[in-house]
């Protein structure tokens, strides 16, 4: 049975980071917000909103420390704060924290909390913030956010007061508010155990009513901090189905569908009967070259790659057109992106040529792809014809979709990749350090593990950038990823639907918003 | 196949009266019953052990199955430790085995929830879903059979059996699309999905309406057919002949003798019907977004969510066992020369 779309396990992925971006305030009638729908008018209060994810089932729960699927992460978001989040090029902005401040080796941070309230009442304090933390961190768990949270020494970081705290690392960090942004770093209040039953955040929507795989209802918390939402309330289903989502926002059962695919986008953008939202940069689209093995050990191989590639036409191919082309790095139009290095172009004369300097001509590479997410297998073919004319034989090997990204890490040459948003910063340490967990490149270099270290204790937002250059420089030139392309993230909302956030790559703190959302 | 062998049975005479075949066959019911039970003890335990070796093989497991795109090892490794998957697999089978006898079918990896829960909470809309099939299957189906097998040859007939094999020929998902399409969306009859009724489906009853009928598009038409084809059969048999010989209205001739033996085929169809009805809908709860048991297995196969996929094995074998159990008790009953194999 092939239905499309059933890849619910969705693109997230990105793991990690995340937060808050910026702008907060967009969308709530400021009309200095960049990019939100013009002429969305005057917020209004009430009604409301339905918004229909892809979900996962009856094993999903309102936990949000446990947040792995897209949906979770909305509806945590609707219930939970994190300290900080990312904005749309993926800096990290205060959220609960009003401000942090490092000391001058950048390894201790007093971080201030704002005046919030949880649900019941109770004020969020320096000790909900650190038990959040450490139940994160707890070594007999699994949660995602612990990774992201090892910089942090929690045995040593202590309350300095009912709302400051301060965080002892472990070494310099000076990209410390990315930690605070990260992925699932919710903050839940001290001794809070039965998410699924009675889950109390200090998120802008209280919790209603939850049954897992189906619906779950929250309210407007009037004494949010950030203003109470417009909505009086929001309910998220699940359909997991792509068709069964946009039939319910057609046949009006819902009035937002998060992740449609680009067919359906082209077929109802502009049709007057509901509003596409893309949301651009959210999903780099890439080949993992392992850099430690043949043929992709000699950089020579790698350029010629690079070369091979015809990335308009991998993303009109294997993206439907719903994307922007790459350049070989993480990260486009994030903070500390390298936007100045030369768009790289097809050039299958010198790739031939590179490919014969280094004694690999009549080349034959495997590349490991699956139906594990939407593109793969479509980009695999088209990079396969694209080989062939520099000479590479491609032999395309579909993988198993549950199990893929664990398979593709350590073994095989070429496989298909793909990154949700995060900073660049956490697209490094987590996956081009000596010492990463998913190095898919196999990516092992000393001085490149050195300039991560020089940019992490250096203060200076200037000279930290110009680091970061240098690190994306070498990559541009002889890394592993072959960054082919950015993915649009596809949204439709009901015509009646104001003020959602179209600068807001997946993942960010814009998206998948509710709280500056109203329905005209 | 069973099938088979009942057509094997067709058209002889019958020369015993039916009082007497009643009760033999009652007789002889007892330990055919029983013979069935036994087997159908062992195929459950079958499919369970093959379920649960099945799963053991297929690449990954739940912990790699959740760590998704983020395959860091050690956190596979602390995954796999909380759900206790370090442990050997028979162990496993064994304490979730020992379990089943007081109805514990353990705990789903995934959410740390009862089994139970999942198979109680998917279980109402599939029923229901397959409740509604099959009452307007029954009708629906003998009618058009009989209408055709009535008709054999003519126009009526024609009609039927060319209508009911096309739409036999279009899959589900491809008519679900559809209706949903022309119905839902452009004409605005019918709500195109379920979306957020979540359990309560009865109180929307127009949400269930193309699901059950896509539901019922393919079982009528091969319940029709093989009506038709066994009244055609039986009405040509030597012993409807001689009825009607003997002045037999028709009607009783087409209803309380011919009918009878194309029962026998139809009720081992049915029963594979709802069979499939339970275990199968698959398609139209995704399309339709029915939280049923369909959804239920597809999330717990993608998450290697072996306790729940277990249960849900065992779930469907039971009813697998029971519905043909009752067919071939029905068989037996209306067509006992069929010689439905035990």
């Amino acid at each position: 049975m092939n239905l499309p779309g059933l890849h619910r396990r969705g693109f997230l992925a990105a793991t990690g980071a995340a937060s808050l971006g910026a702008l907060a305030l967009t969308g709530c009638g400021s009309s200095d917000g960049p990019a939100t729908s013009e002429g969305d008018g005057k917020p209004r209060r009430g009604g409301r909103l339905r918004a229909a994810f892809a979900g996962g089932g009856a094993s999903e729960t309102l936990d949000p420390h446990l947040a792995n699927l897209f949906v979770d992460v909305a509806r945590a978001k609707a219930l939970f704060d994190k300290l900080a989040d990312y904005g749309p090029d993926l800096a990290a902005e205060p959220r609960l924290a009003t401000k942090w401040e490092a000391n001058k080796t950048l390894d201790r941070w007093q971080v201030t909390l704002r005046e919030a309230t949880f649900h019941d009442g109770r004020p969020v304090t320096a000790a909900d913030v650190l038990h959040s933390y450490r139940r994160i961190a707890d070594p007999k768990q699994a949660f995602r956010a612990k990774a992201s949270l090892e910089p942090i020494d929690l045995a040593a970081s202590r309350a300095t007061g009912e709302r400051s705290i301060e965080f002892v690392l472990k070494r310099p960090t000076a990209e410390f508010p990315n930690v605070l942004a990260a992925f699932g770093a919710y903050i839940v209040p001290e001794g809070a155990t039965d998410f699924d039953k009675k889950p109390i955040g200090s998120g802008p929507f209280r919790f209603a009513s939850f049954t897992p795989g189906r619906s779950a209802v929250v309210r407007r918390y009037d004494d949010y901090w950030d203003g109470a939402p417009y909505l009086d309330e929001l309910e998220f289903v699940v359909a997991n189905e792509e068709s069964a989502r946009v039939n319910a926002l057609l046949g009006g059962q819902v009035e937002y569908a998060h992740e449609l695919n680009p067919t359906t986008a082209r077929a109802h953008e502009n049709q007057g009967q509901i509003e596409i939202v893309r949301l651009r940069n959210s999903a780099m689209q890439a080949f993992v070259m392992k850099t430690d093995r043949p043929p992709f050990d000699d950089r020579r191989v790698r350029q010629a790659f690079f070369l091979i590639a015809d990335r308009r036409e991998l993303v009109d191919g294997a993206l439907s057109g719903a994307g922007e082309i790459g350049n070989d790095l993480f990260g486009k139009g994030y903070e500390y992106y390298a936007d100045a290095l030369p768009q790289r172009e097809q050039d299958l004369d010198r790739a031939r040529a590179l490919l014969k300097q280094a004694g690999a001509d009549n080349l034959k590479v495997t590349l490991d792809t699956s139906a594990v997410a939407a593109g793969f297998t479509e980009a695999a073919s088209i990079f396969r014809d694209q080989a062939r004319k520099a000479g590479v034989t491609i032999e395309v090997k579909m993988g198993s979709k549950d199990s893929y990204w664990s398979d593709v890490l350590d073994s095989g040459t070429l496989a298909c990749y793909r990154s949700g948003a995060m900073p660049i910063e956490a697209h490094i340490s987590q996956r081009l350090l000596t010492d990463s967990t998913t190095n898919a490149t196999k990516w092992q270099h000393k001085d490149f593990d050195a300039l991560y270290q020089q940019a992490q204790s250096t203060r200076d937002k200037t000279e930290r950038a110009a680091v970061y250059e240098r690190m994306q420089r070498r990559l541009y030139t002889e890394g592993g990823f072959l960054v082919w392309g950015f993915a649009d993230w596809i949204l439709g909302t009901a015509r009646n639907v104001k003020g959602v956030e179209r600068d807001a790559p997946a993942n960010t703190l814009d998206w998948a918003r509710f709280d500056k959302v109203w329905l005209g | 196949m069973r099938f088979d062998s009942a057509d094997k049975g067709r058209g002889e005479p019958r020369d015993k009266p039916r009082g007497r075949r009643g009760r033999q066959s009652a007789y002889r019911g007892t330990s055919f019953v029983a013979r069935r039970l036994i087997l159908g003890g062992v195929q459950t335990v079958a499919v369970v052990l093959l379920v649960f070796a099945l799963t053991e093989a297929l690449p990954g497991d739940a912990a790699v199955a959740l760590a998704g795109d983020q395959p860091d090892p050690a956190r596979i490794a602390a995954i796999r430790e909380a759900m206790h998957l370090d442990r050997p697999a028979y162990e496993r089978l064994a304490d979730w085995a020992a379990g089943l006898p007081h109805g514990d079918f353990g705990t789903s990896l995934a959410s740390g929830r009862p089994v139970s829960q999942y198979i109680s909470d998917g279980f109402g809309p599939t029923l229901l879903l397959a409740a509604l099939t099959v009452v307007l299957l029954l009708p629906l189906g003998f009618g058009l059979g009989v209408l055709a097998a009535r008709h054999e040859g003519r126009l009526i007939d024609r009609l039927v059996s060319s209508a009911t094999l096309a739409v036999y020929a279009v899959p589900e998902f491809a008519l679900g699309v559809l209706l949903v399409g022309v119905v839902a969306l452009r004409l605005g009859w019918l709500p195109p999905t379920a979306v957020g009724y979540g359990t309560d489906l009865l109180a929307h009853p127009a949400a269930l309406v193309l699901p059950v009928l896509v539901l019922l598009s393919r079982p009528v038409c091969s319940l029709a057919r093989l009506v038709r084809a066994g009244m055609i059969d039986a009405l040509a048999a030597p012993y409807a002949v001689h009825a009607r010989r003997y002045g037999v209205p028709g009607a009783r001739v087409r209803y309380a003798h011919a009918l009878p033996n194309a029962l026998a085929p139809a009720a081992q169809q049915l029963a594979r019907t709802v069979d499939w009805l339970l275990c199968g809908v698959i398609v139209v709860e995704a399309l339709f977004v029915i939280p049923g048991l369909g959804t239920v297995l597809l999330n717990a196969v993608a998450e290697r969510d072996v306790p729940v996929v277990q249960g849900l094995a065992v779930v469907f074998g039971v009813l697998t066992v029971v519905l043909n159990l009752g067919a071939d008790l029905v068989a037996h009953r209306f067509a006992p020369r069929a010689g439905v194999a035990a």
